[in-house]
């Protein structure tokens, strides 16, 4: 277990990673690629700055107030779970608090600790980025069967589970793709809700300043009709 | 017992004036949610288009729509007015017409006559002719000013000084009014202007009995004025119309006699609830009816101006006038003050749209009931129109029936007065202080002459210091200002109506006020954290800045600065303190702007932060725009540190939210702007101003105002009509942090 970490960035009112008001701490560093990435910035394993358990603690607790009936903290990235030796570590000094712990990963790492971490938390919102094998491959570099794996993983230990999605228009916005990523519901009783993230473009002015090409440059943002007519398509089915 | 009072509980309040025993007595606490309440109907749907119109023609007309430049404006010198006179169910204009300007040349004459002319009306030479030989509060002021006030106020030190027009922020409790009737209130003031002749008679007794004999008169002109619109007000309203008509009669009479800056209502919707209850209960009221009475009333309180310089104007945008009406709270005993008219007054923003006025503040408490919290909140996201102040931290102050007046000044509702003072730039005071005795962007020589700080790089200990010199000068010579001031209000400009309204023993507040706060405590972060430079002029004045190096700044929850920010206030408070005020006044502060930080910033150079020379400040108490980087909490969790007490005249936030950072769905946004107000009030903060909105919606409104006649935006304390503030102060809210989705 580590008592530090590197973290990319703390948001202290988020409102869309998880139920109610919640802190989200951005984690440093990820394995993945994946081609729709909105926070380049976190990649790098030695980007960010370190933070000693303590003062992220610290942190947290100044927020505890507005968390309400249901806030509490999501941990996001990057890829949290690369840092779960910090996080095996942090989660229980949160959970004495009686502070709700979500974990916003892409299923892309599921070792020992990892696992640990995920007995330890209250709540996985799980990216489940496309529904086919060749997509994910191309998209992010990981295999479909990886997140798979992790998803049999949380519906063995029963751990509440949000499906997420961003939404990417002529990607993975067709009625076939929407209807096998809530079918994933039926599947997994683990499963509360599968969410659509509409696709957008707000950090494209990050990828300039890193000076990488954003490969979904070319693509339009998804507007709320698109999530509406995917989440209707849900629905009928 | 009088037969208005039929059916009420009776107590204390039957003997002698007491509004707040008459409520506790009476009121029925609502804890449910806002599933009763009814729609407009086509009569209040009708009277608001009439309204609309004239609405039109005043803004294609320069924004007055006329001025009545013969008449000196006072309780019974204009015939009565209406706007569809068969229809309105609350009557009474400050003028013959609704929305026609009246002239109130009291404060001073060159006021009443530039705005006149800034309209292309011209003051009657009867009017000028009347006021030749009389003293104006303005000539009694400047008759007493030292040239340093003079210089201070040139240099815009000290600025928006109430010496010009009346001061306002004082609420006369209408609600008495229609409790007692006319008749009962004279009676009072008659054996309270009695036992004053029994006092030595003090220059202090003197002036008081003289104001009680005023009172009185007005008293008179109250029922005069209410006569020539039909009505009786020298007994008690006998049911929820008239309690309510004779409420608006006394703002009404304060409205013609006075053009203070700041008007305010008062606490009303839950003593009108006791007599809408009792009409429910008698089968004389319905529940539409009760929502037509109080939709009425809002109309009439929307109509409401005051004729204004566009100097006025450049500092405090949107043509404001502070209605404020003050909604829910907790009482003493744990029982809640929110009733069913708490939610009728609230639901005019939905059966009438959204509008600035009246200023619709919500006493936030912890304990209010869950479901007014999540009905506030709702509005709050579909009309930006509300504002929210801290309940639990100003009871233990001012107990449980107290009012805001103008945006964040609280006061016990009759038993307090305030004497409005304006504020200073602490920005300014900083630089002057750096600069020792020169300001920089006036060239004026004030205060102690030290000359400009020496050296390469600004040293903290050195500047603090410094800072603290100056401070001290300036706070005794902003309180003998106010003093200045205050005493010839009383003079010249004072206000009987208003005060007739009150206690003869009134308890007076002097509210000083801070601008520039933020600027000011990342300026001094800079120079301690990071390495600053100063850019010296040929004479040696120091003008700008080189910053380099990262420094903590306000809105981060960085105790760092944020205790900078809160000793600030503190030694402020502290200095003013030092210096006695007239009428024994208690000393109070507020950290509170209006629009006015565009102006102040105008007129203050760079500063060590790496603010340009005339970038506007920050509102109020808020960071400076874009320094925040951990997000909406830790802004709110920067601005809660300052303390309460240090500014018991209120500390003034603005948070703007686009909608999708509060979440994905509307139950979401209203529970997570529930948890976030119970987290930040939590934390003993005291106003919070919600908008949820949209950046690019400003910016099409800031391109097409004619699309947007309507928008409603909240700004430091106040409400505003976004397309009435003026192109700079436009710029300045769309610039203005607005916490974002990731």
């Amino acid at each position: 277990m580590k008592n530090i970490c590197r973290i990319s960035s703390f948001q202290s009112l988020g409102t869309v990673d998880g139920p109610g008001v919640r802190a989200v701490v951005f984690m440093q560093g990820c394995p993945l690629r994946c081609n729709c990435c909105h926070n380049p910035e976190t990649w790098d394993f030695n980007g960010g700055q370190e933070i000693t358990a303590q003062e992220l603690f610290d942190k947290i607790i100044r927020c505890k107030s507005y968390f309400g009936k249901n806030g509490g903290v999501t941990f996001s990235g990057g890829e949290p779970l690369m840092q779960s030796d910090f996080l095996l570590y942090f989660i229980p000094l949160l959970k004495v608090e009686g502070i709700h712990v979500a974990i916003d990963t892409s299923g892309c790492i599921l070792n020992e600790s990892a696992k640990k971490v995920l007995e330890l938390c209250d709540l996985v919102l799980l990216d489940y980025k496309y529904t086919n094998d060749s997509d994910y491959l191309n998209y992010t570099g990981m295999n479909l069967s990886t997140v798979d794996l992790f998803l049999n993983y949380l519906e063995n230990i029963k751990k509440p589970t949000w499906i997420r999605q961003v939404l990417i228009p002529g990607i993975n916005d067709d009625e076939q793709s929407v209807i096998k990523l809530f079918e994933l519901e039926k599947k997994y009783s683990s499963i509360q809700k599968t969410e659509l993230l509409p696709f957008r473009k707000l950090c494209l002015e990050k990828y300039k300043e890193l000076n990488v090409p954003f490969p979904f440059a070319h693509i339009r943002e998804a507007t709320s009709e698109d999530v509406e007519r995917c989440k209707k398509i849900a629905s009928i089915k | 017992m009088n037969n208005a009072w039929l059916g009420f509980k009776e107590g204390k309040w039957t003997q002698s004036v007491d509004v707040r025993d008459f409520i506790q007595l009476n009121y029925h606490p609502y804890e449910d949610d806002g599933s009763f309440l009814c729609g407009p109907t086509d009569r209040t749907n009708d009277l608001m288009d009439k309204f609309r119109a004239l609405q039109k023609k005043e803004q294609e007309n320069g924004g007055v729509l006329d001025i009545d430049v013969d008449t000196v404006s006072s309780l019974c010198s204009y015939a009565p007015g209406y706007l569809d006179k068969e229809n309105e169910i609350i009557v009474g204009f400050q003028t013959d017409e609704p929305l026609k300007r009246g002239v109130n040349p009291f404060g001073g004459i060159r006021m009443a006559r530039t705005s006149c002319e800034a309209y292309g009306y011209k003051l009657s030479d009867n009017v000028e002719n009347a006021f030749k030989f009389r003293t104006t509060h303005n000539d009694g002021v400047f008759r007493v000013y030292t040239d340093e006030m003079k210089a201070a106020r040139h240099c815009a030190l000290l600025t928006g000084l109430p010496d010009a027009y009346g001061r306002g922020r004082i609420i006369g409790d209408y609600r008495r009014i229609a409790l007692y009737g006319i008749d009962f209130l004279i009676n009072e003031k008659k054996k309270d202007k009695a036992e004053l002749g029994k006092n030595f008679m003090s220059a202090d007794n003197i002036r008081l009995t003289e104001e009680v004999a005023q009172q009185i008169n007005f008293l008179n002109l109250m029922k005069e004025m209410a006569k020539m619109y039909g009505f009786d007000i020298s007994q008690p309203a006998k049911n929820a119309k008239e309690a309510v008509q004779w409420t608006y009669f006394g703002y009404l009479a304060a409205n013609k006699e006075q053009n203070g800056a700041a008007m305010s209502f008062g606490r009303t919707s839950t003593f009108f609830d006791i007599y809408i209850e009792r009409d429910l209960k008698n089968g004389t009221l319905t529940e539409t009816e009760a929502q037509e009475i109080i939709d009425d009333l809002v109309i009439k309180l929307r109509m409401a101006r005051h004729l204004r310089t566009p100097e006025y104007n450049e500092l405090f945008g949107g043509d404001p006038m502070w209605i404020t009406e003050s909604i829910g709270g907790m009482g003493e005993d744990n029982r809640t003050l929110v009733t069913k008219t708490s939610f009728r007054i609230l639901n005019t923003l939905r059966n009438l749209g959204p509008a600035p006025e009246p200023n619709l503040t919500v006493l936030w408490s912890e304990r209010l009931p869950e479901a007014f919290k999540a009905f506030c909140a709702e509005i709050s996201i579909d009309t930006d129109s509300i504002q929210y102040e801290n309940d639990d931290i100003m009871r233990p102050s001012y107990g449980d029936d107290y009012a805001i007046a103008c945006c964040v000044s609280a006061m016990m509702v009759g038993k307090q007065m305030q004497f409005f003072g304006a504020r200073t730039n602490l920005a300014k005071l900083l630089l002057l202080a750096i600069n020792g005795g020169t300001d920089n962007v006036f060239g004026t020589k004030i205060g102690p002459q030290m000359g400009p700080i020496k050296g390469e790089v600004l040293n903290y200990d050195e500047v603090n210091e410094r800072f603290h010199i100056y401070l001290e000068w300036l706070a005794a010579l902003y309180v003998n200002t106010m003093n200045c001031i205050h005493y010839m209000h009383d003079k010249y400009a004072y206000e009987k109506s208003q005060m007739a309204l009150h206690d003869t023993n009134v308890e007076r507040l002097m509210a000083f006020g801070v601008a520039g706060l933020s600027v000011a405590a990342d300026s001094l972060s800079a120079i301690k954290y990071a390495t600053v430079k100063p850019v010296r002029n040929e004479e040696g004045i120091i003008v700008d800045f080189i910053t380099e190096g990262e420094f903590p700044k306000f809105g981060n929850d960085d105790d760092r600065v944020d205790m900078i920010a809160h000793d600030l206030l503190h030694d402020v408070s502290e200095e003013l303190k030092k210096t006695p005020t007239y009428r024994n006044a208690v000393h109070t502060l507020s950290a509170l702007t209006i629009t006015s930080n565009v102006m102040y910033g105008k007129k203050t150079g760079s500063t060590p932060d790496g603010r340009k020379a005339g970038e506007p400040f920050a509102p109020g108490a808020n960071p400076m725009h874009n320094r925040e980087e951990n997000g909406a909490i830790a802004s709110l969790n920067s601005v809660s540190k300052l303390s309460y007490l240090d500014a018991r005249d209120g500390i003034s936030n603005t948070f703007s939210i686009v909608p999708d950072a509060l979440g994905k769905t509307k139950q979401e946004q209203i529970d997570n702007l529930v948890a976030i107000m119970g987290g930040y009030f939590g934390n003993c903060a005291h106003h919070l101003n919600v908008n949820v909105m949209n950046r690019e919606l400003l910016m099409k409104a800031y391109e097409h105002p004619e699309d947007y006649p309507n928008l409603t935006i909240r700004v430091s304390g106040y409400a505003v009509n976004f397309c009435k503030l003026s192109r700079e102060q436009q710029r300045e809210v769309i610039s203005r942090t607005f916490h974002e989705s990731f």
